[in-house]
C-alpha cells in the first residue's frame, strides 16, 4: 500500500467521528519494545539497525490482527509523505528526521501503526476515535503478544520491558487522549488544570506532542510513569483523570454560556464568517476557527453530522496535507489561499449557527 | 556588601533565593529573574522546588558518584548518558545500575515492574538456559569419562532440540 492509498482510505481519525463523548477526540496507546540482542537504535551501528528493521518488518507484516498493512521504509519516502504521516499521528517527528534504517507499518484503517527504530526498536501504537482506552489496550496487547511470539524482547523481571529511555521502562506504556477543551481555555482555567493534573503524574501537551502549542484548544493528556504500576492500573487512573477534566470542561462551557453568551456567540459567528468567506487562512487560524465550529456543534448550533467534517478538516488543513492537495510545490501564501478555498468548499452547505435554543 | 550569588541555571546574577524542605532534606536554590519566571517560581501555587531539583539532583549524582561506569556489552558510559539522555543497550540497566537505579525512584511510581510479561521470550530463554546447562554437564561427563551419563545427556539434548523445533513450526 502506498501513501496515496492511505490518504484515500477511510481512516480511524478522519472518518469515524463519535458523538457520544465529543470532548474526547481520540484515544491512543503506545508500547515501547526492544529486541533483546541489539543495542537501542540511537546507539546501534547502521548494519545492526538494518538487521532489526529486516526482522521486524518480516514479523510484523504477518500479524493476523493487522490486515492489509502498508510496510514503509522511511528513507524511501519523500519529505512530504513523511510530513503527511506525521500530521496523521502515524509516525513521530523523530522517526521522520532519522530515516536511516527506520520504517513503519500501518494498518489499512490507520488505527494501528508500528514504528521501527525510533527511540526504541518497536513503538506499537493504536488509535481509537473517542474515549476507548480499554479497547485500545486490549487490541494493542494482542498485537504485542503476537509480535513477541516471534521475537525475543528485552525484559527483566525487576524492571519489566527495557527501553532506551529510563522514563519508559516497565510497561513501556503511554496512554493518551486528545481532548478538546475550549471552555477551559476561554475561561482561563487551563493552567490550573494542567498544574493539578501534573501533580498526579499525568502530562498535558499540545496536539502534536512534546513542545507543540495548544492550537485549536486541543490537549493531549497522558501518563508519565511506566514503572511500579500495571497496565490496567495506568489505564484506569488516566481514565478517571480524563473523566474529571471532562466534567471541568462541561462546567466551564456552561458557565461561559451563562455569563458571556454574547461573547462566545460572537466568536463562533466570526469563525463561521471567516471559514465560509476567507481567502487566506494559515493552519493555526484554521485550527482555531474550526475549534469554535466544533464547540458550536457540541452546543447544538450546527447539525451533528458536521462534526466529522470539522474533524477531518483539522487534519486536512495541516501544511503537508495542503501541499499534497496542490500536487505541486507551493509556498506558504499559496498554501493559505488553497486552504481557505477548500475549507470554503467543504463548508458550503453548513447553515448559519443557530443559538435560539440556548438563549431561550 | 554581600557577596553576589549567580543563578543556578544560567549563571547570571541571582535575585531570587529559595529554601524548601523536600523529603526532610533542605534544598537551596538561587535564580536570576528570567529563570525564576520561566520555572514559575514567582507563582507560589505552581512551583515546587522538588520538580526543579529533580533534574539537578540526578546530574549531581551522575557527576560525583558514577563517573566511570561502562556497559561491558555495548561500551556505553555514564558520560554518554549525560549527553544523550538515553541508554545504549538493554544490558546497560544492569551494567550502569548504580547510576540508573536512583533515577527510577524519581521518575516513576515504584521501582519494580508490575505489568505484563513476555511469555514466549521467557519460555525460549528458559529452554536456552536448560540447553546450556546440559551442555556443560555433558562436557564434564566426557572429561571425567562417565560415558553412560554422557549418552543420557546427549539424548536429553536431542529431545530438547526436537521440542523447540516443533514449537517453532507451530
Amino acid at each position: 500500500m502506498s501513501i496515496r492509498s492511505i490518504l484515500k482510505t477511510r481512516g480511524e481519525l478522519t472518518q469515524n467521528s463519535s458523538a457520544k463523548c465529543p470532548i474526547v477526540m481520540s484515544t491512543r496507546i503506545r508500547l515501547a519494545r526492544n529486541l533483546a540482542q541489539y543495542p537501542f537504535p540511537g546507539w546501534a551501528k547502521k548494519t545492526q539497525k538494518e538487521e532489526v528493521l529486516g526482522k521486524c518488518l518480516e514479523v510484523v507484516a504477518r500479524i493476523p490482527k493487522i490486515k492489509n498493512p502498508a510496510a514503509l521504509r522511511i528513507d524511501e519516502l519523500k519529505e512530504l509523505e513523511r510530513q503527511i504521516l506525521f500530521e496523521r499521528h502515524l509516525i513521530s517527528r523523530e522517526l521522520s528526521n532519522e530515516p536511516e534504517g527506520s520504517g513503519v507499518i500501518i494498518s489499512a484503517n490507520q488505527a494501528c501503526s508500528i514504528m521501527i527504530n525510533e527511540e526504541d526498536h518497536l513503538r506499537i501504537q493504536v488509535i481509537k476515535n473517542g474515549l476507548h482506552l480499554k479497547r485500545a489496550w486490549n487490541f494493542i496487547n494482542s498485537v504485542d503478544s503476537s509480535i513477541e511470539e516471534c521475537l525475543d524482547y528485552a525484559y527483566s523481571e525487576d524492571l519489566g520491558y527495557l527501553t532506551a529511555c529510563p522514563t519508559n521502562v516497565g510497561t513501556g506504556l503511554r496512554a493518551s487522549a486528545m481532548l478538546h477543551l475550549p471552555g477551559l481555555v476561554i475561561s482561563g482555567q487551563m493552567e490550573k488544570v494542567v498544574r493539578a493534573v501534573n501533580q498526579l503524574g499525568i502530562a498535558v501537551r499540545g496536539i502534536f506532542g512534546e513542545g507543540s502549542d495548544a492550537s485549536g484548544s486541543f490537549f493531549q493528556i497522558s501518563n508519565q510513569q511506566t514503572l511500579g504500576e500495571s497496565e490496567s492500573e495506568i489505564v484506569k487512573r488516566l481514565n478517571s483523570v480524563i473523566g474529571t477534566i471532562i466534567e471541568c470542561e462541561e462546567d466551564a462551557r456552561e458557565k461561559v454560556l451563562e455569563d458571556e453568551s454574547v461573547k462566545i456567540f460572537d466568536k463562533i459567528g466570526r469563525a463561521y464568517g471567516v471559514l465560509k468567506n476567507g481567502h487566506l487562512l494559515s493552519s493555526s487560524e484554521a485550527m482555531n476557527r474550526l475549534s469554535l465550529i466544533r464547540l458550536a456543534v457540541d452546543f447544538g448550533s450546527f447539525p451533528e453530522q458536521s462534526r466529522f467534517l470539522v474533524d477531518r478538516l483539522f487534519i486536512e488543513c495541516q501544511p503537508g496535507h495542503v501541499q499534497f492537495k496542490a500536487n505541486k510545490e507551493i509556498d506558504t501564501t499559496q498554501r493559505d489561499v488553497l486552504r481557505a478555498s477548500f475549507i470554503r468548499e467543504a463548508l458550503f452547505d453548513l447553515p448559519e449557527p443557530n443559538f435560539d435554543h440556548i438563549t431561550r | 556588601m554581600a557577596e553576589s550569588i549567580n543563578c543556578d541555571i544560567c549563571s547570571k546574577l541571582a535575585t531570587v533565593h529559595l529554601t524548601q524542605i523536600v523529603n526532610g532534606k533542605i534544598h537551596k536554590i538561587d535564580l536570576c529573574e528570567t529563570c525564576a519566571k520561566e520555572k514559575g517560581v514567582t507563582d507560589p501555587n505552581g512551583f515546587s522546588l522538588a520538580d526543579l531539583l529533580a533534574s539537578g539532583v540526578e546530574n549531581e549524582e551522575l557527576e560525583t558518584v558514577h563517573k566511570d561506569l561502562v556497559c561491558e556489552n555495548c561500551g556505553f558510559t555514564s558520560e554518554d548518558y549525560k549527553k544523550l539522555g538515553r541508554l545504549g543497550c538493554p544490558r546497560c540497566y544492569e551494567n550502569l545500575a548504580p547510576m540508573i537505579a536512583p533515577m527510577l525512584g524519581h521518575m516513576h511510581k515504584g521501582v519494580s515492574h508490575l505489568g505484563k510479561n513476555p511469555e514466549n521470550t521467557l519460555i525460549r530463554e528458559a529452554s536456552r538456559q536448560k540447553e546450556n546447562d546440559i551442555k556443560t554437564q555433558l562436557q564434564l561427563a566426557i572429561e571425567e569419562e562417565r560415558y553412560e551419563d554422557a549418552a543420557k545427556l546427549r539424548d536429553q539434548l536431542i529431545r530438547l532440540d526436537e521440542e523447540t523445533e516443533t514449537s517453532n513450526v507451530h
